[in-house]
């Protein structure tokens, strides 16, 4: 099962700003009534960005300045609070690439790594930049190079950071994990063999 | 110190570090350790599609008998006969339901007489013992830790792996000993401690950390009272929170039906005492906080470390740490429709839910009924009392607690997570108000897009129900 490396993203960024940004308001729970993730596409941050009688509330994403973006600029703690894969399921399915923040939330991290969309953190100060520069020239064209760590555009490179372990798991393409862990099947039988369990009682 | 089991090497190693250390398998290409789960919980909401993308990859279940399941978060609360009103929800009730028979795990459906949240149910079963690894695609998992397990939520693709290999690829945390030294002042639950360390650290304080809980006014709680302070956890951003197996957590286990019996039952509360944190063990952090500080706490905003002792008042953005939090604080402010300097005693509330993985144990309900007992729901108040399992509600029927909920006018409710997060029937409607004793005050958390929480213990959600407002629990039943 041959993986894509996830190096570079390049494309329009979007900002979705603001600080412990969870995964409720990613997607609601009612959309998470579904046994697949196929119809996740447009759930995302849907709260935030209708009102419930459906009309806009003008967020950056609907914006048409922003339409086709590719990069998520968000805040602290981004993807905080309950495990739903469906977040970054419907953010990938809705042709987000990458997202860069001030930190995340591990689930959420841990998830985005494991289906193929890297989450980078960038300083306050860094971010605030990058920031303004989408605000001001929103068809400014982004790369995200994950060998670089660098998010950088027409005269302006800005350093990013990621831990190392799924750095190389996107880069490599070896980002899903179940590839290498059944590679020591004989391995994790002794450990087993070694580890009560209740069932057995 | 030294006990039988596992030898160890080194000194000063943490509960943490000794679990991790055990469940290892190796080390993976990118530098994660490949560990081992001990077990694996599973509900309808975030299982479904890990069975999917099993199928797709033409592989069995290694290690079923290590897997239970329960449906939880669907379930209907006021009448659960089927076919279900929502087709969705009963989709993925019989999916759950095929998934569990096609791979021989076990599955307490709604029939089995131990049907509840799966965070409720591992540990009443007895399935959750000290010294395991355990995962479930759900963030309250750490729940678990509690008991002095190493506990995670983990996300749907994480699922299937564990389905495939009974394995995942992580990386350790640090951990950060959280320690509440003294004696918590009359009518402060684990539930105030829970959201006060949460207030202190900040709902990211605990990125990249295991808390481990401790110090005397921890170790003297029940196990209940564990359970919601290590369930709340994630909402300060710890993955997981534990706290060290000691003689509470023995004596909660023996008997219970998953616990071992006889002789094995000695041989593993050695192996189980084996895990606890050396003495000398040392910690990347320690944060001590005094529980004489700790007052009745609620939420005034949209995240659980936006919380006031009852006697404080809601702050201004201008008390913000930072420019990003007093935009939130504005961001909350405006969505709970509250003033800054106003106090939240008095606020009047709609809703009255008691119930979820955080507040819906047997402890719960106990220590509120003789509070209820002759005192009557507010008029217009909706007051809604969900246990947490079908154990915990023929304990609550038994000791005449459901009896005395009813009699003062609570909705008394079957088993499910219900207005945690209103995948149910269970919602709010608009902009109501609801105190509510469950983990999480997000927007739109409760099933309406406007609906406002305040998140609070059971004692003080109960004020609420019978003054109609947010009130301090102190007052309203007269706890000295």
């Amino acid at each position: 099962m041959p993986l894509n490396k996830i190096i570079r993203i390049s494309g329009k960024a979007v900002p979705v700003p603001g600080a412990d940004m969870d995964t409720d308001r990613i997607i609601p729970a009612r959309f998470l009534k579904c046994i697949t993730f196929d119809e996740l596409a447009g759930t995302m941050f849907y709260d935030e960005r209708f009102h419930t009688d459906g009309s806009s509330k003008n967020h950056p994403i609907d914006a048409p300045q922003h339409a086709g973006a590719r990069i998520i600029l968000g805040g602290e703690n981004f993807g905080c609070g309950s495990s739903r894969e469906h977040a970054p399921q419907a953010i990938k399915r809705s042709g987000i690439a990458a997202i860069v923040a001030e930190s995340f939330a591990e689930i959420f991290f841990g998830n985005s790594s494991g289906i193929g969309l890297p989450c980078v953190c960038a300083s306050h100060a860094d971010l605030e930049q990058a920031l303004r520069r989408t605000e001001e020239e929103p068809q400014t064209e982004w790369v995200l190079d994950l060998e670089q760590m660098t998010l950088c555009c027409p005269g302006l490179s800005l350093p990013i950071s990621m831990p190392e372990e799924p750095r190389q798991a996107l880069t490599q393409g070896r980002w899903d994990a179940v590839v290498e862990l059944m590679n020591a099947p004989e391995a994790v039988a002794r450990l087993a063999a070694t580890l009560p369990n209740p069932s057995c009682k | 110190m030294c006990y039988s089991g596992i030898k160890h090497h080194h000194m000063g190693k943490t509960l943490y570090r000794k679990v991790w250390d055990a469940h290892t398998v190796g080390t993976l290409p990118d530098g994660r350790t490949q560990l081992f789960i001990a077990t694996l919980y599973m509900h309808e909401v975030t299982s479904p599609q890990a069975f999917a993308m099993l199928r797709e990859l033409g592989l069995p279940v290694l290690h079923p008998e290590r897997i239970f399941a329960t449906p939880d978060h669907i379930i209907p609360t006021d009448n659960q006969s089927e076919p279900y009103a929502d087709p969705r929800a009963a989709t993925m009730l019989s999916e759950l339901r095929r998934n569990c028979k096609e791979h021989g795990i076990r599955l307490f459906d709604l029939p089995s007489g131990r049907q509840g949240i799966v965070h409720m149910i591992g540990p009443e079963l007895g399935i959750t013992q000290p010294g395991m690894t355990i995962v479930c695609g759900d963030s309250h998992t750490a729940t678990h830790g509690a008991v002095g397990s190493i506990a995670m939520g983990i996300g749907t693709t994480q699922v299937r792996d564990v389905l495939a290999t009974q394995t995942l690829a992580m990386s350790p945390l640090k951990v950060r000993n959280v320690r509440v030294e003294g004696t918590l002042r009359p009518g402060v639950t684990a539930k105030d401690v829970a959201l006060h360390i949460i207030g202190k650290l900040g709902a990211d304080g605990g990125l990249g950390y295991a808390y481990e809980f401790g110090g005397s006014a921890i170790e003297s709680m029940d196990m209940d009272g564990r359970l919601t302070l290590c369930n709340l956890a994630i909402e300060g951003a710890a993955r997981c929170g534990y706290i060290n197996p000691d003689e509470t957590t023995f004596a909660y286990l023996k008997g219970r039906p998953y616990a071992p019996k006889g002789a094995a039952w000695d041989a593993a509360v050695e192996r189980w005492k084996s895990f606890a944190s050396d003495a000398d063990a040392e910690y990347d952090d320690v944060v001590i906080i005094p529980a004489e500080e700790i007052e009745p706490t609620v939420t005034w905003g949209i995240s659980p470390d936006m919380n006031i002792g009852i006697s404080g008042s809601v702050p201004s953005p201008a008390d913000a740490r930072s420019e990003e939090a007093r935009k939130a604080y504005t961001t909350a402010l405006e969505y709970m429709q509250l003033t800054p300097g106003q106090p939240l005693k008095g606020l009047p509330v709609d809703v009255v839910f008691i119930g979820s993985c955080t507040n819906g144990h047997i402890t719960d309900f106990r220590a509120v009924a003789p509070y209820l007992k002759g005192r009557k729901v507010a008029p217009g108040i909706k007051a809604l009392a969900v246990p947490g399992s079908q154990m915990t509600a023929r304990q609550c029927e038994d000791e005449g607690i459901a009896a005395i909920f009813r009699e003062a006018g609570f909705e008394w409710r079957l088993p499910g997570c219900s207005m945690c997060l209103a995948m149910n029937p269970d919602k709010l409607v608009g902009d109501q108000i609801c105190a509510s004793t469950s983990n999480r005050n997000f927007k739109g958390r409760q099933g309406s897009p406007t609906g406002r929480t305040l998140l609070m213990s059971p004692l003080m959600a109960a004020a609420a129900a019978v003054t109609g407002t947010v009130a301090d629990a102190r007052e309203v039943f007269d706890i000295q």
